[in-house]
Parts: structure tokens; sequence; C-alpha cells
């Protein structure tokens, strides 16, 4: 690991302050369960850490009017146990999901957003678009682990946050402060995510100075929800398709239907046409596979991953049944 | 001349490629830029910057204080096993990816070590391997893993030891199922989670 500073702040105003320094180069350590391996393997440099740990309106989950806040420190496990999130069940789904009590316990649900592309190019220092004497890795080598979505420009890695589908069918939303102290914004989850096309734009819409310090997720009456994840062994592992589903239904008929996928693209990919088609629809078992279908009727797979889209269709169609129910019926 | 230790991991420390490459510029644009913070610390009442040199930390392990020096970028695992000699916690770096043998108790919760800096700890009570052995005083967990033959080559056993405790503390009544979805944030190269598995579930049922 290269040398760096640490600051320890402990207000937000500091923090913003000490992101500022050097440039710019500076990274937010929550729970370290990503970036003190990107720092060892060298794929990203940092002349400063700036821990948030201390700041004490990080640390709660809080309801307000129209929803809860959950801070930036806030870990996997305290948020299972937060009553405030008993309804969202697609949440907490995706934190059972995470089968590691050290991940639970360390891992934070904002630092999932923020966290880096797994992409295996990236995490040996060939940059988020995986390029090498101007020619994409990715698109030469193996690839069975990249984008079957939105890869048609330079990136292909996919987004790797476990917890991205299931925010933004809700419609959650970031707080984002910086790059001066009295910045702040509310930025829908679905426009946080970005597709690079050059590797100085990054992943998100973080620019130098800022960092995300709440999620508001709304709190809706009667919403059904479901995730699902397609993992390749049982233990330690990181999905290779995903997918989350918000339904309002009035008895067996969907009202409104909001779906997304994970894992299958550069950002969360909401699969708007699928959606559409449910509204008006009895949700069984035969429509939940037609959803699926549909849900990835234009992915574009490259070289060898072609086997990720008949995964991110079973993805859909568990997902739609586990938020009415159906799920543990229809495996059997 | 700003000196750094010899890292495990990666590029730093003494090396010869990153020595020419502009140490003594990094050096003079580091002090520069700490003597400006340092006046805008005193005006504004921001938070103090550490390192990248050494600092002194003060780390409670095993109930002990420690005093140590490190450099802000020194895990914990490194700290632990290089300046205290608690060689339980193992460094699994080179595998691709985390498997849980460097997994350590600190404030009641299983941690990797290796995800921790040493100079973020500090204040925080920390568990190692090494504790639960006291002269003739024997944690059930050890007794439990020999008794079920719960390992092989013995890498992973004491990071599968204190994720079994520190699990076990939280969920003293676990089901099966529980216990190998809690406990699947380690892996074992030789497959003895049968046995581990058999001796969470004996603890769980009353005891080894």
């Amino acid at each position: 690991m290269r040398p760096f500073e640490y600051v320890s702040p402990t207000t937000e105003a500091e923090a913003v302050e000490a992101l500022n320094g050097h440039d710019g180069q500076t990274m937010v350590l929550a729970g370290g369960t990503d970036l003190i391996s990107l720092l060892q393997r060298d794929a990203v440099q940092t002349q400063r850490v700036v821990d948030i740990k201390k700041i004490d309106t990080l640390k709660s989950i809080e309801q307000v009017d129209d929803g809860v806040l959950i801070g930036a420190t806030v870990t996997l496990d305290e948020a299972l146990e937060s009553p405030l999130l008993a309804g969202h069940d697609s949440i907490a789904q995706v934190i059972d999901g995470h089968r590691a009590i050290q991940i639970q316990s360390s891992g934070t649900l904002v630092g999932d957003l923020c966290q880096m592309p797994q992409c295996w190019y990236f995490r040996n220092g060939f940059g988020v678009l995986g390029r090498k004497d101007g020619e994409s890795l990715a698109e030469l080598g193996d690839n069975r682990y990249h984008a079957v979505f939105g890869n048609a420009g330079p990136a292909k890695f996919v987004c790797a946050s476990r917890f991205a589908p299931s925010m933004v069918a809700w419609g959650a939303k970031v707080r984002v402060i910086g790059p001066t102290p009295e910045d702040e914004q509310f930025v829908p989850l679905e426009y946080f995510f970005v597709t690079p096309r050059l590797e100085s734009q990054g992943v998100t819409v973080l620019k130098q100075g800022q960092l995300v310090t709440h999620i508001w997720l709304p709190t809706v009456a009667d919403m059904k929800s479901g995730s699902y994840e397609v993992l390749e062994s049982k233990g330690l592992d990181r999905p290779q398709a995903a997918a989350s589903v918000c339904l309002q239904t009035e008895g067996d008929f969907v009202r409104d239907a909001r779906i997304v996928m994970g894992h299958v693209a550069p950002t969360p990919w909401i699969a708007h046409e699928a959606a559409r088609a449910l509204v008006g629809q009895r949700l069984d078992e035969d429509m939940a596979g037609h959803i699926g279908d549909l849900a990835v009727s234009k992915a574009t797979p490259l070289s060898m991953n072609e086997y990720k889209v008949a995964m991110a269709r079973a993805a859909v169609k568990r997902s739609l049944l586990r938020a009415v129910g159906k799920l543990d019926a229809a495996l059997v | 001349m700003q000196e750094h230790e010899q890292q495990r991991h990666g590029p730093g420390g003494f090396n010869r490629r990153d020595f020419l490459k502009g140490s003594s510029a990094a050096v003079a644009a580091t002090a520069i830029v700490t003597a400006e913070q340092e006046a805008l610390a005193q005006k504004k009442g921001s938070a103090p910057v550490q390192g990248p040199g050494k600092v002194d930390v003060t780390l409670t392990v095993n109930g002990k204080q420690h005093k140590l020096s490190v450099e802000p970028r020194t895990t914990l695992l490194d700290a632990l096993r290089d300046q205290l000699n608690l060689t339980g916690c193992k460094d699994d770096f080179d595998t691709t990816s985390c498997s849980g043998s460097d997994t350590i108790i600190i404030d009641g919760k299983a941690v990797y070590a290796s995800t921790r800096l040493a100079i973020e700890v500090q204040g925080q009570q920390i568990q190692t391997v090494e504790s639960l052995r006291n002269g003739n005083n024997i944690d059930e967990v050890l007794s439990g893993f020999v008794k079920h033959d719960a390992m092989q080559c013995g890498f992973c056993t004491p990071g599968f030891v204190m994720a079994t405790r520190a699990f076990l503390n939280q969920k003293p009544k676990a089901t099966l199922k529980e216990i190998q979805d809690g406990l699947g944030g380690n892996i074992c190269r030789c497959g003895t989670y049968k046995g581990i598995t058999a001796c969470a579930l004996e603890i769980v049922k009353g005891g080894a």
C-alpha cells in the first residue's frame, strides 16, 4: 500500500473540508471492506483517507416525514435489526444474501452503493474501462462476469452494488454534500450511477470533494417488494445477476410495477417495458416468466457471458414471485 | 526524508523505482502542504491530519493496552502480526478474495482484520484467537473444534474459531441453516465444514 494521510472528522463540514485537500485526491473510508483491498492492490491511489465513522449525524436510521433516512455508517446488521426498515422486504433479503457476519457487521449500505466495480481488469490496475494499449481487455479477453446490457460503449463492467436494484425500485435518493460545506443535494438513485465513456468520469456522479451522507428511502403502505440474487456458490460470493421489484397490487392483479436488474450493466438496469407489460395483469408463475423474457429481450451479451441473460431472466421471474409470496411454491 | 516501513503487499515501502520517481519532490510538497494545513486547522478548528509518517496509537488487544507506532496505511492485521506477535490471524491476501482466516472480534463483532486500519480501531476492544485459551481455561469453541476434528491444514482454523465464537455470542440458539449462512464469510479449502457445523450445533444444544 502506498503511504497516505488519515483524517477522522467529527462533523460533515469537517469531512467535506478534509476531502477537498490534495486537489481532491482523497477517499472516504467507512466499513473498509472494499477500500483497503483496493489500496493494497494499487487499483486506486489516494493522498488521504477520510474516516467518517466518528461523525454522529451519519450513525443512525431516522424516520422523516415521508420515509427513512439511513446514515452513511449504518452497517448491514444494524439495518436488518431496525424496525424502521421492517416494511422493506426486498432490502432485508439482500442483507440476508450477504452470508458473512464479518461483512454484515462492517459493511455499510452507503458503502455498497459507492463501491467500485469488481471487474478483474479494474482490480488488477487497468482502470474501470479495462483498457490496455488502446484496446478493451474486457471485449477481447475473458468477460464472463461482464455486462450484458448497456455495454455498447467502452464500459463493460457491471455495477457492483447489491442494494442498488432494490433501492432504485423503491425510488430512493441519496443525499450528497460538498464540495463546499453549504452544498447539499438529493440525487435520485437511478441517476447516481454513471456509464463512463472516459476513465476520468468515474462510476457515479460524485465529484471530487463530495460524499454521500444518507440514503432517503420512501415508506409506502402496502408496497410489495422482492429481490432475488443468482449466486455461484453458497458462501462468500457476489451475484452474477440479480433483480428487485416493487409492486402495488389489487387482489392478484398488478396496479403498478417497477423492475430493476443488477449486475448486468454498468448501472442498475431498469426494465421499463417489462414493468409496463405487467400492469393490469394477474401475476402467476407463467406471467412472471413472460415478464422475465421481456426484461432480457434486448440483451447484448459479450463473447463469454450469454449465460447471464438466462440468469437475469430467472432473477426477474423469481423476484416477482417472491414479492407476492409465491416463490417457495414455484421452486418445489 | 520520510522513511516508510516495508509493507507486506503492493507498492510503497523501500521500492527503488518509487523512490527514484520523486520521493524528494513529494516530501518537499508534503512539507509545504502540512504547513498550510496546520495554519488552516488552527484558523477553522478542522479535523487534524495524521501521517503519512508514523503516528503513535494505543490498541486495546485481549484486555491489554499496547502503545504502537504505525503509519496510517498499516492494517490492523499487519499491526497484530508484525508488532504484537499475535500471528493467529492469518494473512490471506494471496488468495483472490478474502477467505476469513483473518477474522478477529472487535467490540463483540466479527471483523476481517485486513479491512481495518490500525489507526481507526483505537479505543475499541480487540479480541484475537490467542485470548480463547488462558492456562487451563479453554474456550468451548476451541475444545469443540478438537473434539469434532474440525481442521486439516489449519490455516483457516483460527479465523473460523473467531467467527464461530462471535456468531454464537450473537445467536446462542442458532439453527443449522443459520449456522451455515452465518459462517459463510469463512472458507476452508480442505472442506472441514462438517466438523465445524457439528461443533457449533453441539454448543447451541448445551455445551461441548
